[in-house]
């Protein structure tokens, strides 16, 4: 199929709009929630060199997000604000598994974060961004192709950071290790939406928007078990549902009222 | 005026409008500015950002706006970030790297590879005796590093990792 160009193009065909429409909602949710989990440990990370680093990732990927609501923006789909601070959660679009909280405790009185957890998010999260950013790089849709292309120059920087910390644990103290290979078997009971694309999967695909479901599940097995010591032997899972479905827990409405605090209490704030 | 006039007097106001993360490095020198064009008193230009995710990128475009609409013949000023033309750390003019050393921080390594690890020279003394502190630094663009002639912590530009992947 030819490539789209822009978005008045795109919506000229109800059918290639929707499905566009519905990945981008999936890709810049996904980066909103997990910069947001991320936000919650500015100033908790094991150390000071781990704190910048986290951070400074956590920046980095809420720019992502904003490139994503950007282009729903363009598409016509409301504006950025509206898009990341006003939609209730059976609209979202994020994996459940990247909505769960850090730990017990709260951000702002005691903070009992599990950082095993976190490594072993994050990992997983950035494998499966690169395997999408790299499928999506050759989209149908020529602005998300671009923005793919732009932000795989940025994103290996943050795989390697999780990677090296996975390695690095796996490499340690028993306690280490248990904590590790605990939350991985957590994972693959919870994480099997974050390879999914929703009801219009088939769609995404037919249209070339990105690859269809199976391979990006392949790649992403392929990538994780390159680094992970241990992987779980039962298949994946998704014991809290799909959020491609719409499907979310309590954990998401906590992080979207944090979220939108300041923004409700003055929505014509600038700053 | 004639438009090559007027393409200079832009380029000569360009050249003020700074970085915010980088106060004396301007966007032209980091290399930010793809392309003018000016259509009678109306002026297109199309910037290339260094890390999508900067969160400079608002106060850029204002600041770029701001000064260009100063300019008494332009009466309209727009303002476009594109990913279509990818940022290079070859895109930094030399100027540009003299003022980022000025400044504490190193230009980025030339002939970078993907995957590899990277050093560059102490913008200070120049000495290669250098270690990588954080790859992570204050923003998006930039990784902590340490001089161990002059003892002296120091920031570099990261080099973006050459990804093309094509149809």
């Amino acid at each position: 199929m030819k490539p789209v160009e822009t978005a008045d193009q795109a919506k000229q065909d109800t059918s290639y709009y929707n499905a566009l429409a519905e990945l981008l909602y999936q890709l810049a949710d996904d980066d909103f929630i997990i910069s947001f989990r991320g936000s919650e440990w500015l100033g908790l990370a094991p150390h000071i060199e781990a704190d910048v680093a986290y951070s400074s990732i956590t920046q980095n990927t809420m720019g992502h997000a904003f490139l994503y609501y950007q282009l729903l923006e363009e598409l016509g789909e409301g504006e950025i604000d509206t898009l990341a601070h006003e939609r209730p959660p059976e609209n979202r679009r994020n994996a459940v598994y990247f909505e769960k909280r850090n730990g017990d405790g709260s951000y702002l009185e005691e903070p009992y974060y599990d950082w095993a957890l976190t490594v072993v998010r994050q990992f997983l999260y950035e494998t499966m961004k690169k395997v999408k950013l790299e499928a999506l790089a050759t989209s149908s849709f020529e602005p998300l192709a671009n923005t793919a292309q732009k932000v795989l120059m940025e994103q290996p920087y943050h795989l390697a950071h999780w990677k090296m910390w996975i390695a690095q644990l796996q490499e340690s103290t028993e306690e280490a290790q248990t904590k590790i290979q605990l939350r991985l078997e957590e994972a693959w009971k919870e994480c099997k939406d974050v390879l999914e694309l929703g009801p219009k999967a088939k769609e995404m695909e037919q249209y070339r928007l990105i690859a269809g479901e199976d391979f990006l599940k392949k790649q992403w097995l392929k990538e994780v078990e390159a680094t992970i010591k241990t992987p779980p032997s039962q298949p994946l899972d998704k014991k809290f549902g799909s959020g491609r479905d719409g499907e979310h827990t309590v954990d998401l409405e906590q992080a979207l009222q944090t979220l939108a605090e300041v923004y409700d209490s003055d929505r014509n704030a600038v700053w | 005026m004639n438009d090559e006039q007027k393409h200079e007097e832009i380029h000569a106001i360009l050249k003020t409008v700074d970085d915010p993360e980088l106060p004396s490095v301007s966007v032209v020198d980091l290399g930010m500015v793809h392309e003018v064009t000016i259509d009678q008193s109306k002026v297109s230009i199309t910037m290339v950002p260094t890390f999508a995710g900067c969160p400079a990128l608002d106060f850029i475009e204002k600041n770029v706006k701001s000064a260009v609409g100063n300019i008494d013949w332009v009466e309209d000023c727009l303002v476009a970030f594109s990913f279509q033309k990818k940022w290079s750390t070859d895109a930094i003019t030399d100027e540009g790297k003299e003022q980022l050393k000025k400044h504490g921080v190193s230009p980025p390594p030339e002939n970078y590879r993907p995957g590899e690890e990277w050093s560059v020279n102490c913008p200070y003394c120049g000495s290669a005796f250098t270690s990588m502190e954080n790859v992570f630094g204050p923003t998006a663009c930039r990784s902590i590093l340490y001089c161990g002639s002059c003892k002296n912590p120091f920031e570099a530009m990261k080099p973006v990792v050459n990804y093309s992947i094509v149809y």
